[in-house]
């Protein structure tokens, strides 16, 4: 398994029937593809859908209804639009229960960068800070290194997304929350030990005694 | 409303003026507008518009023909002519949240002097605002946001001048054809008075000043 298809499969798990998710571009995007058949989950575009479906069939497609990067999207039985104050008066409103987002980085309490890096990619923040500042859950779902450097870092250098820490990391590695705003290691990826995360974090990790493997 | 050509309504506009334009990555952008604005070549031009969609498309092609002096967006990662322009200083940027862009709108059209937003706070975008305490939560003041000109792209529009969107066209239109001295609006369709039906219109005749005219 590929290490995208380890933390989409995960970060799934995280979603439960009757929730209002928003999910970024990228790695996040791939979730919706894990999600169980049974779960009955409304996802959000913030370009004013919620109950986005999968990619029309060729041919089948309406120039007027786009994911947010404008790419063509179906609509769901029981699909709603609504203009963007509605959209992000849902996401800063706390209506909004699970958003997932990739990373640059997060620190050692949460802290996420993941909009730009200065002199480099200057793209704008788009929706992500409204989305950590109002959602109910935010997850963040990225690979653990970038170029061998760890991107679970003890201070994020990069500029902040949001003064809210968030509440889950999911990489091809382990899955880390911050209880008590420290980061604490749930749960390592299928083959990969302990010691290895650690190897790879340079945020300081709390371990508890028992560290379960993902179910993925 | 008045009904006038592309061409009389561009006219209107001077170069230098500040324009709002609907669309979010172009979809529910009014094209015909842009592409007039392009060929009457209005420079200068203060942009307020989502993000700078992608050359050739919405207002890309407003970025293609080098035509903007000033831009606030929440995103323009998708454009690299936009993003070339802006590095080397052709335009200002100001990169501000989406929710909060849109917010900056609405206060505008509602005549609200702007909003309290949890948005930004403690990151690089609280530098310079009034931060305002509200029961114990910090909120950053974020002012109300206009333009001379709203250029709105509607799904609908029947011969009074009322409007319906569609789908995810809808995005910031109805928001902007609040927030401009004057608003412009070209419409998928023009129908006859009726065909929307009073519970179906998201933007009432009052607001538009000019509709756009079949080709």
């Amino acid at each position: 398994m590929d290490a995208q298809t380890i933390i989409a499969r995960r970060v799934a798990q995280e979603l439960h029937t009757g929730d209002l998710v928003n999910l970024g571009i990228g790695i996040p995007t791939l979730v919706a593809n894990y999600v169980a058949p049974d779960l009955k989950v409304f996802f959000q575009s913030e370009n004013g859908l919620i109950g986005t479906g999968p990619i029309p069939e060729q041919g089948m497609a309406h120039p007027l209804l786009t994911d947010a990067g404008g790419r063509p999207i179906s609509a769901l039985p029981g699909a709603s639009t609504f203009d963007s104050a509605m959209s992000f008066g849902l996401i800063r409103g706390g209506h909004v229960d699970v958003t997932v987002l990739g990373g640059l980085q997060v620190d050692a309490h949460g802290h996420l960068a993941n909009w730009m890096i200065p002199g480099k990619m200057v793209p704008g923040m788009g929706g992500a800070m409204d989305l950590v500042s109002g959602a109910k859950r935010v997850i963040v779902a990225m690979q653990h290194a970038a170029k061998g450097k760890s991107k679970i870092v003890a201070k994020c250098t990069l500029p902040l997304t949001s003064a809210r820490p968030v509440n889950l990391v999911v990489t091809d590695m382990a899955v880390i929350a911050f209880p008590n705003g420290k980061a604490t290691l749930l749960e390592t990826a299928p083959g990969v030990g302990v010691g290895e995360v650690m190897a790879v974090t340079d945020a300081e990790l709390v371990i508890p005694d028992i560290v379960p493997e993902m179910k993925i | 409303m008045r009904a006038v050509s592309v061409e009389e309504a561009v006219a209107m506009i001077p170069a230098g003026a500040s324009i709002m334009v609907g669309g979010f990555m172009g979809v529910g952008t009014p094209e015909r507008l842009l592409d007039e604005v392009v060929r009457q070549q209005k420079t200068g031009l203060s942009l307020i518009s989502n993000d700078a969609a992608v050359p050739g498309k919405g207002v890309g092609k407003l970025f293609d023909a080098a035509l903007v002096s000033r831009l606030t967006a929440s995103h323009i990662g998708l454009n690299p002519k936009a993003q070339q322009q802006m590095l080397a200083n052709q335009i200002a940027v100001d990169l501000i949240p989406q929710g909060t862009f849109v917010e900056r709108i609405r206060a505008g059209g509602c005549g609200l002097g702007g909003v309290l937003t949890p948005t930004g706070v403690g990151t690089s975008v609280a530098e310079g605002k009034r931060q305002i305490e509200v029961d114990g939560t910090t909120f950053l003041l974020e002012t109300a946001m206009r333009a001379q000109f709203a250029l709105v792209h509607a799904f609908l529009a029947d011969y009074l001048g009322n409007l319906t969107y569609a789908l995810t066209a809808r995005n910031f239109n109805p928001i902007m054809a609040m927030a401009a001295d004057t608003v412009i609006v070209t419409a998928e369709h023009i129908v006859p008075v009726g065909v929307i039906a009073p519970d179906h219109v998201l933007t009432p005749a009052p607001l538009v000043d000019y509709l756009i005219t079949n080709g």
